[in-house]
């Protein structure tokens, strides 16, 4: 074993989706709180069962369609009212409904993309390299196994109980996740 | 009929085909759409398509090679009719690619199942006619290099773009459809790509489809903002691809033009664009599920569905032509009734002929279930009604543009080779781009179709 690796948690696998919401459920009940699930497609209840809020993606996709829509209309109004003024038949300089498909459009653009990025951002995406990786059936995350991973992060975590927590939920290949990359902690190995 | 009767979309009417063939599990759905990608050796039918398509790319280089060094007099257009091919494929293809996003966010937000194995390929089918389609309005210009003029930008002129035009929504609108469709379909990719990296089986693909996958690790956290985002986009994607269409039909009527100056355009260019991109999805589709061989996935239902939705988008043009002449006549307004009659017997009756043939008459054949679960048919029909919007664009254009108020202003119209050459050349565009799309990304959702493996489970369980 790589000295300078440290344990980021224990993770066990499962067959069915069903079964993972039950383990989560569990795990949960037992007092974990630093835990993950792992499904190769959004496992409906599976936020429920880890007790996740509500997420701020939403929120932020109202700020960027804001943003987008407020900058869309004030440029157009900055751009003919004090800009570049012009006089075309003693019309209104502030012609407001002809601004509006530009606003509409940059409304779209703005939450669209604050959406889009920010749920990127909030899940700390791009992210290559991740512990969990290290774990070889992981790789089957992506196609039909479904996984939870108790994170040593979290005070009740212990490598041989929260192991034996996980089998005593009828997980297969209950296994260690080695954290490569981390630096050595002092007192900790 | 009994009565106890099963809800219409229960799996108990034999007669509506299932949306996923039985018997499939993760596993095979995940390696026969990944397979695809990372198993099957190219083709040689697939370079021979290849070679085709990217021949008529190379006449499209070509064609707009030579617009660059000789100017748009190469075309046709002349004045009175300034806009000709250009703005009628422009108009075309921006059309197309509507069914892509009506299949990934309206169907997504109906809950329809249906959608979850065509929405991919509908998907960039949408990037590649955004991209063909913005080519023309670019070389339309005559001065492509200086295109940028039509982004506000601090220009040492201190001019702005003209905003109350919609010519400039139309720089808006097109552009954010564009971004919009690329975020909608990456978001999509993302958990597939991370598939692709997992199962690839050489170290290169690994590192690409890696990279791409952006380190998705299908985290229950990340799934719940992922799920939130992608309801939001399918929320923002609806109006937005209404009001695309909308502001392209805003190009003709603003304008007070006989033909073009009518409330009607903005629902019905809407139909249309749905109309057109529908047969187009169905042009892929067809002989994508015969030869990836995914005919378990993309079922008779889907087929059957689409031309149901081409039959219902294509009734509603046909009203939108009768309202057309209605309005005209009931206005009694010259220039209107004049237009109807030019339309009807003008010089370019043919295509109005042509057009109602192929967009109205024809398709009413699908009513019947045997021309719609026939494969053959529904081909020769979605490319029947790909000529047919395309000639509905064509006389919009030109016949209005050449019989103007006054007979002094009246002119003809006739495409040159090379309006011709650039043309076909998008369309070898837009088929070069689905043939690399195919080769190198899953065409049909991998992990949509496993959540609907799981669905199909959990509504076994309940019989």
């Amino acid at each position: 074993m790589d000295p300078r690796s440290r344990i980021y948690g224990v993770m066990g696998e499962f067959e069915t989706a069903k079964q993972l919401i039950r383990a989560a459920e569990k795990t949960r009940e037992a007092g974990y709180r630093k835990m993950d699930a792992y499904a190769p497609f959004p496992v409906e209840g599976l936020s429920e069962a880890l007790g996740l809020r509500r997420s701020w993606v939403p929120l932020l996709t109202l700020l960027g369609g804001l943003g987008g829509g407020l900058t869309g209309f004030g440029f157009q109004y900055w751009v003919n009212v004090f800009s570049y003024p012009m006089n075309i038949g003693g019309r209104p300089l502030n012609s407001w409904p002809a601004f509006i498909p530009v606003t509409f459009e940059l409304t779209i653009l703005g939450a669209s993309t604050f959406a889009v990025f920010g749920m990127l951002a909030l899940n700390k995406l791009p992210h290559p390299y991740h512990p969990v990786f290290s774990v070889e059936r992981f790789a089957r995350a992506s196609t039909d196994r479904f996984f939870i991973c108790i994170e040593a992060s979290d005070p009740k975590f212990n490598v041989t109980e929260s192991a034996r927590f996980l089998q005593s939920l009828d997980a297969q290949h209950v296994t260690e996740v080695r954290d490569d990359e981390a630096p050595l902690e002092h007192g900790h190995a | 009929m009994s009565v106890a009767q099963p809800p219409i979309n229960s799996p108990d009417i034999p007669r509506l085909k299932p949306v996923l063939a039985p018997g499939h599990t993760y596993e095979s759905v995940t390696e026969q759409i990944s397979g695809a990608v990372l198993n099957r050796p190219t083709t040689l039918g697939w370079f021979a398509g290849f070679a085709v398509a990217f021949t008529l790319l190379g006449m499209m280089t070509v064609a707009i090679g030579w617009l660059v060094i000789k100017g748009v007099g190469i075309w046709g257009i002349n004045i009175p009719i300034g806009w000709g091919f250009a703005i009628v494929n422009f108009v075309w293809w921006i059309g197309i690619g509507h069914a892509g996003t009506l299949i990934s966010a309206i169907l997504f937000l109906l809950n329809q199942k249906w959608r979850t194995s065509i929405n991919r390929f509908a998907e960039a089918m949408t990037l590649f006619a955004v991209a063909c389609a913005g080519i023309f309005p670019l070389i339309h210009t005559g001065r492509p290099w200086m295109a940028y003029y039509m982004f506000p930008y601090p220009s040492t002129m201190g001019l702005w773009p003209q905003f109350r035009s919609p010519l400039i929504w139309d720089v808006f609108a097109v552009s954010t459809y564009g971004t919009v469709s690329l975020l909608f379909w990456f978001v999509g990719l993302i958990p597939d790509l991370a598939t692709l990296r997992d199962r690839a089986a050489i170290s290169w693909k690994q590192k690409v489809f890696g990279l791409l996958a952006l380190g998705w690790r299908g985290s229950a956290r990340h799934w719940h903002r992922y799920q939130s985002a992608y309801l939001l986009l399918a929320g923002l994607a609806t109006p937005l691809v209404l009001s695309v269409h909308t502001v392209v039909s805003f190009d003709f009527s603003i304008a007070i033009v006989p033909g073009w100056h009518t409330t009607i355009f903005p629902p019905y260019f809407v139909a249309g664009a749905i109309y057109s991109g529908f047969a187009m999805v169905l042009t892929i589709a067809i002989p994508l599920r015969k030869y990836y061989h995914f005919e378990d996935f993309i079922t008779m239902r889907h087929l059957e569905n689409m031309a149901k939705v081409m039959l219902a988008t294509g009734l509603i043009v046909a009203y939108g032509y009768f309202f057309e002449f209605f309005m005209a006549l009931y206005s009694g307004q010259k220039f209107d009734v004049f237009l109807v009659q030019q339309r009807l017997h003008g010089p370019y009756s043919g295509f109005y002929y042509a057009l109602i043939l192929c967009n109205i008459l024809t398709p009413q054949l699908l009513w019947l279930r045997s021309m719609r679960t026939n494969v053959t048919v529904l081909f020769l029909m979605s490319i029947v009604v790909n000529v047919g919007m395309w000639l509905e664009r064509f006389v919009i254009v030109v016949i209005s543009l050449t019989r103007d108020f006054m007979p002094s202003a009246w002119g003809r119209y006739s495409p040159t080779v090379w309006d011709w050459a650039t043309l076909i050349g998008t369309i070898g565009l837009f088929t070069t781009l689905i043939f690399l799309f195919v080769r190198v990304l899953p065409a049909i959702s991998i992990a949509e179709m496993r959540e609907l493996v799981d669905h199909n489970a959990h509504q076994e369980e309940h019989h």
